[in-house]
C-alpha cells in the first residue's frame, strides 16, 4: 500500500512540478516590463530590401557610441528611416563581427572602425563604397589604403601624454615634453600607462613609440620600465585610479590619455584647466563608419552615411562622445575650443603594416614589460 | 518508461535552452578555430598550445585559482556558521550586505583595492601592490560569499542532535567538527569549492586590475586572441583546454561530493544566541567582513567626497544624463532598466534551477540512469567554465542574424544572465532537495496525502529558503553582470554597468564621482532587495 501510494506521488510529481513552474513562469512573465515594452524593437536585419526612404537602418557600433535624441530624431525625420542601434562591446570585437558577417551583415552601416583596427575590415571585403559627397576637410582623414573609398571618416582625436600642470609647479620640477624625456630619471615613477594588450589608447601609445623609435622601440620600452613607469590594464585604471588629476587621489602626474582631456579639468571660474597634453606625444585615431556589403537597406545606409559627416552630428560629437569633428568650421564647445590644444602633426603607422605586425608587436611588448 | 518520459519532460527546457544559448555560440567559436576557412585544420590550434607562453598561464590560472578557492572556503565556513546558525542582531542584513561584492564593476573594486594597497595608503605597508597575494586577495572578495550562501543554506537546515549526542559522548568541539558537521556539510563545501574555482579561473578584470598587467590567466589570454588579435584558431585552442579542465574538475567534483547517503536529517534548529564556544568563529567572521568592508568603505567614502569636501552631488546627479551629456538616460532610469532586467533573469534561472535540481535529485534506478544524471549535472556547469568573450561573441555570430536572430528578443540578455546564474541555482538547490528523505513523503502518502499536499508539506517548506537564497544570488548575479551584457546590450535600454562603464570612459572628476555613487546605489538596491526577499520568506515559512 505505502508503496503503491508512493509511485503514485512520485510519478505525479513532475506534473505537478511542470504546471507550477508553468504558473511560476507566467507570473513570471507578466510583471516582466522587459517582455512588455521591448516588444515593439526593431526587427530590421534580414528583411526583405526596403524601399528608398522607409525601413529601419541597422547601425552596428560599439557601447562608446551616443548621439542626442533629437540628432537621431532629425536623421529619422529627414531620411525617412528609423535608426536602430545595435552596440556590441568595443572595437576590436565589432571590426571582429563586420569581417566574420563580411556579405551577409547582421545590420546596414558600421561606426566605430578605427585607423587601428580598419585594415582587417577592409581585408575581410565586408563593405562596399561611399556614393555621397564628403564635406571640406573629410577627405584628409581618409584611410591609407582605402582605395574604393568605402571608409567615411567621422571623428578624431589624439592619444597624448598628459601631465598635471600643478603638481610639476608645486614641485618646482620642470615637466616632460617628448617621448625621450620619459625615460629620463628626473621623471622616474611618475608615468601610468594603460596596457596595448587590453586597451585601445594603450595600443595607441605602444604605435606612438613605435613610429617614433622604429626597429628600436622595445629598448625604449625597457627603458620606460626601469623608469618605473606604472603599467595598468586600461584607460579608466590609469586616469582614475593613478593620475593626480583623475580624483581618486591618484599620485603619478603623468598619463596617457586624450588632447581633448585639458577640456575636462577647468576649474570652477572656467579660467584655466590644470592638466596639459603634451602635444609632441599623439598619435592620431580617427573613426569610421562605412555601409556593409549585402546589407537589408542599402539606401538606408547611404543616408545614414550623409548624415553622420552632416552638421548635426558633427556638431554634436564633442559632447557625445568625446571626440573631435572632422567637418571643417564645425563650432567646438567653448571649453574644447579654449582648452584642448591640438598637435600639429602627429605620430602616423601605416595601417597595412599595424593589421600584419599587431601580434609581433604585442607579443613583443608584453614580454618587455614582463621582464 | 513512465519515470523515463517524465525524466526527458523535465529536462527538455532547461536542456533546450542551454542548447541554443550555450552550445551554439560556443561551438560556432570552436568550429570557427578548428574550421578555419571550411577544411578542418587542428595543426594551428595544436601550435598554439605548443607556446611556452600557453604553460605559463595555465600553470597562473591553475594555481591562482587554487589558492583562492582554499583561502575562500577556510574564510567563509566560520562565516556561514555564524551567519547562518547564531542570532544576533542586523544578521539578515549582514547576509544580504554579503553579496554587494558580486554587483560592483571590478574597475571600481580595483581602484578602491588598489587606493588601499598602494604606497602612502592605508594598507601600503603591506607591500601586496600588483603582486599575486592581491590577485588573490580580489578574487576571494568576490567569491566568499558563493561559498557563505551555499554551504550557509545547508547549514541552517542541518539536525543539530547528532553533534549534540557526539558532545554529550565527550567528543571536543574540534572532534564533533570534523567527524560529524563536516561530512554532512561535505556536499555543500565541494559544490561551493567547485562553482568559487570556476569563476576564479574565468575571472577576467581582477587579475587584469590587481595583478598590474605582468599576470595572465587563460581567459584573458582568451580575451586577447579573439578580440585584439582576431586569432580564433589560437582561442579555440584555449577554450578546449578550459573546457577539458573544466569537465575534468566536475568529474572529480562530483566524485568527492558524493556520499552514501544524501539524506539530511532535518530539525531545523532555532539559531542560538552566541555562546562563549563560538568565539573563535565570530572573531573569524567579524575579521572577514572586515576584510570585505574595506575597500567598500574607500568607495563609499570617496563617492561622498567632492573638491574634498563631504557632499552628495553625486548622488543627486545620478538623476542627470552627467558632464556635457556623457549619458543618454539618467542612471535613475538605468537602475529601472537593471532591475527589470534581473526580475527576468531571476524567474528564468529559477525555472531552468528547479527543473535541473529535481532531474539531478531524482533517485536513479538503473546505472544508466545514474550515468545521464551525472553527465546533466556537468553539464548545466559548464557556462561557468567557458570565457565570457567566447560566449558573448558566439552569441553574435550564431544569434545574431538569420536563421536564428535573437539579437533585438528582449529576453535574450536576461537569458544571458539567467545562464550565468544557473550553476549557482543549481549547486544551492542540489544539496537541499537530495537531503530530503523520501521517507517523510512517504509518510505523508500513507497518511492520506495527495501529491500536491504531500509536496506542499514536505518538500516546499524545506526548499522555500534555498529558493530564495537561489533567487538572491541569481538577483545579484544578474544586477552586476557586464561580461555578456556588454556583448548584447540594447542602446535604449542600459543596465546600470553599461551606465557606468560609459561613465568611467570619460575624464572629469563629476563623472567618476557619479560612477562611484552608481556603483554603490547598484549596491545597496542589490542588498536591500535580498534582505526584503529573505524577510518575505521568513514570514512564508510559517503560513505553509
Amino acid at each position: 500500500m505505502t508503496r503503491h501510494a508512493t509511485r503514485t506521488s512520485r510519478s505525479s510529481r513532475p506534473l505537478l512540478v511542470t504546471t507550477s513552474l508553468a504558473a511560476l513562469a507566467l507570473i513570471g512573465s507578466s510583471c516582466s516590463f522587459v517582455g512588455a515594452d521591448g516588444a515593439d524593437g526593431a526587427d530590421g536585419a534580414g528583411d526583405a530590401p526596403t524601399e528608398e526612404g522607409s525601413g529601419p537602418v541597422v547601425l552596428l557600433t560599439h557601447n562608446d557610441f551616443s548621439l542626442p535624441d533629437e540628432v537621431v530624431a532629425a536623421f529619422e525625420e529627414q531620411s525617412g528611416h528609423t535608426l536602430d542601434v545595435r552596440p556590441t562591446d568595443g572595437v576590436g570585437n565589432l571590426v571582429n563581427l563586420v569581417a566574420e558577417q563580411a556579405g551577409k551583415p547582421s545590420g546596414d552601416v558600421v561606426f566605430g572602425v578605427d585607423n587601428t583596427f580598419a585594415s582587417r575590415v577592409l581585408g575581410a571585403e565586408a563593405l562596399t563604397s561611399y556614393d555621397g559627397e564628403l564635406p571640406s576637410g573629410v577627405a584628409t582623414y581618409a584611410l591609407p589604403g582605402d582605395d574604393d573609398g568605402a571608409l567615411v571618416p567621422v571623428d578624431n582625436g589624439n592619444v597624448c601624454v598628459n601631465i598635471d600642470d600643478t603638481w610639476f609647479a608645486d614641485e618646482g620640477i620642470a615637466p616632460p615634453a617628448t617621448l625621450d624625456d620619459l625615460t629620463d630619471p628626473t621623471y622616474a615613477g611618475l608615468f601610468a600607462v594603460p596596457s596595448a594588450a587590453t586597451s585601445s589608447p594603450g595600443l595607441a601609445f605602444l604605435l606612438a613609440t613605435i613610429a617614433e623609435y622604429g626597429d628600436d622601440w622595445p629598448t625604449y620600452w625597457e627603458d620606460l620600465v626601469a623608469n618605473d613607469a606604472t603599467i595598468v590594464a586600461g584607460w579608466s585604471e590609469a586616469y582614475f585610479g593613478e593620475f593626480t588629476q583623475g580624483g581618486s587621489g591618484g599620485t603619478l602626474p603623468i598619463v596617457v590619455s586624450y588632447d581633448s582631456s585639458p577640456a575636462f579639468t577647468v576649474d570652477k571660474k572656467q579660467s584655466a584647466t590644470s592638466t596639459s597634453a603634451l602635444l609632441d606625444t599623439c598619435y592620431q585615431q580617427v573613426e569610421y563608419a562605412a555601409a556593409l556589403d549585402g546589407a537589408a537597406n542599402p539606401a538606408g545606409a547611404q543616408a545614414l552615411l550623409e548624415f553622420m559627416v552632416g552638421p548635426e552630428v558633427q556638431a554634436a560629437l564633442p559632447e557625445s562622445m568625446y571626440v573631435f569633428p572632422v567637418v571643417e568650421g564645425t563650432e567646438l564647445p567653448t571649453a574644447w575650443a579654449t582648452f584642448a590644444a591640438r598637435p600639429e602633426t602627429s605620430y602616423e603607422v601605416d595601417p597595412a603594416d599595424i593589421e600584419a605586425n599587431r601580434e609581433a608587436w604585442l607579443v613583443e611588448w608584453t614580454d618587455v614589460i614582463s621582464r | 518508461m513512465k519515470r523515463t518520459a517524465s525524466l526527458v519532460a523535465l529536462a527538455a527546457l532547461p536542456v533546450g535552452v542551454l542548447a541554443v544559448f550555450f552550445v551554439l555560440p560556443v561551438a560556432g567559436m570552436l568550429g570557427r578555430g578548428l574550421w578555419p576557412d571550411g577544411s578542418f585544420a587542428p595543426g594551428a590550434m595544436l601550435d598554439v598550445l605548443a607556446r611556452p607562453r600557453v604553460g605559463r598561464v595555465v600553470w597562473f590560472t591553475v594555481w591562482s585559482s587554487s589558492v583562492a578557492t582554499v583561502v575562500a572556503v577556510l574564510l567563509g565556513l566560520p562565516a556561514a556558521y555564524v551567519l547562518h546558525r547564531l542570532d544576533f542582531p542586523l544578521r539578515g542584513a549582514l547576509r544580504s550586505a554579503l553579496l554587494v561584492p558580486f554587483v560592483l564593476p571590478t574597475v571600481v573594486v580595483g581602484v578602491a583595492f588598489r587606493q588601499l594597497l598602494r604606497e602612502g595608503g592605508p594598507l601600503g605597508f603591506l607591500d601586496l601592490d600588483g603582486t599575486p597575494v592581491a590577485i588573490v586577495a580580489g578574487l576571494v572578495f568576490f567569491n566568499v560569499a558563493v561559498v557563505i550562501r551555499t554551504v550557509g543554506a545547508t547549514w541552517e537546515g542541518l539536525d543539530p542532535r547528532p553533534a549534540e549526542a557526539a558532545a554529550a559522548l565527550g567528543a571536543s568541539p574540534a572532534r564533533v567538527f570534523t567527524s560529524v558537521t563536516l561530512p554532512a556539510l561535505r556536499p555543500a563545501i565541494v559544490s561551493a569549492a567547485s562553482v568559487v574555482f570556476l569563476f576564479c579561473a574565468t575571472a577576467f578584470g581582477v587579475v587584469l586590475i590587481l595583478g598590474g598587467v605582468r599576470y595572465a590567466s587563460v581567459e584573458t589570454e582568451i580575451y586577447l586572441l579573439t578580440t585584439v588579435l582576431y586569432d580564433l584558431q589560437g582561442a579555440a585552442a584555449l577554450s578546449i583546454v578550459q573546457l577539458v579542465a573544466v569537465v575534468g574538475l566536475l568529474t572529480v567534483a562530483a566524485r568527492v561530493r558524493r556520499v552514501p547517503d544524501p539524506t539530511v536529517q532535518r530539525a531545523v534548529p532555532r539559531p542560538h544566541r552566541p555562546r562563549r564556544s563560538d568565539l573563535p568563529q565570530v572573531a573569524a567572521t567579524a575579521l572577514l567582513l572586515g576584510l570585505l568592508a574595506a575597500p567598500i568603505v574607500a568607495l563609499v567614502t570617496q563617492s561622498l567626497r567632492v573638491d574634498g569636501a563631504w557632499s552628495l552631488t553625486n548622488y543627486r546627479n545620478l538623476t542627470t544624463t552627467g558632464d556635457d551629456q556623457v549619458l543618454l538616460v539618467p542612471v535613475t532610469t538605468a537602475l529601472r532598466n537593471s532591475l527589470q532586467t534581473a526580475l527576468d533573469a531571476t524567474w528564468i534561472a529559477l525555472l531552468l534551477g528547479l527543473l535541473v535540481a529535481i532531474v539531478l535529485t531524482r533517485r536513479s534506478r538503473s546505472a544508466g540512469e545514474r550515468r545521464v544524471r551525472a553527465v546533466l549535472d556537468g553539464f548545466f556547469m559548464l557556462p561557468l567554465g567557458v570565457s565570457a568573450v567566447t560566449l558573448g561573441f558566439g552569441f553574435l555570430v550564431t544569434l545574431g542574424r538569420e536563421p536564428l536572430d535573437l539579437r533585438t528578443w528582449p529576453l535574450l540578455v536576461p537569458v544571458a544572465q539567467a545562464l550565468v546564474a544557473l550553476p549557482l541555482v543549481v549547486r544551492t538547490l542540489v544539496p537541499v532537495l537530495a537531503g530530503i528523505d523520501d521517507r517523510q513523503r512517504q509518510a505523508a502518502a500513507s497518511l492520506g496525502a495527495g501529491a500536491m499536499r504531500t509536496a506542499l508539506t514536505v518538500d516546499v517548506p524545506i526548499v522555500l529558503r534555498p529558493v530564495a537564497a537561489a533567487a538572491g544570488f541569481a538577483f545579484a548575479v544578474s544586477l552586476g553582470e557586464f561580461g555578456a551584457t556588454s556583448f548584447l546590450s540594447r542602446a535604449d535600454h542600459p543596465t546600470v554597468p553599461v551606465v557606468i562603464f560609459r561613465l568611467l570612459g570619460r575624464p572629469g572628476e563629476g563623472n567618476y564621482g557619479m560612477a562611484l555613487a552608481a556603483s554603490v546605489v547598484l549596491a545597496a538596491t542589490t542588498a536591500l532587495v535580498i534582505l526584503a526577499v529573505e524577510r518575505l520568506r521568513v514570514r512564508g515559512v510559517g503560513s505553509w
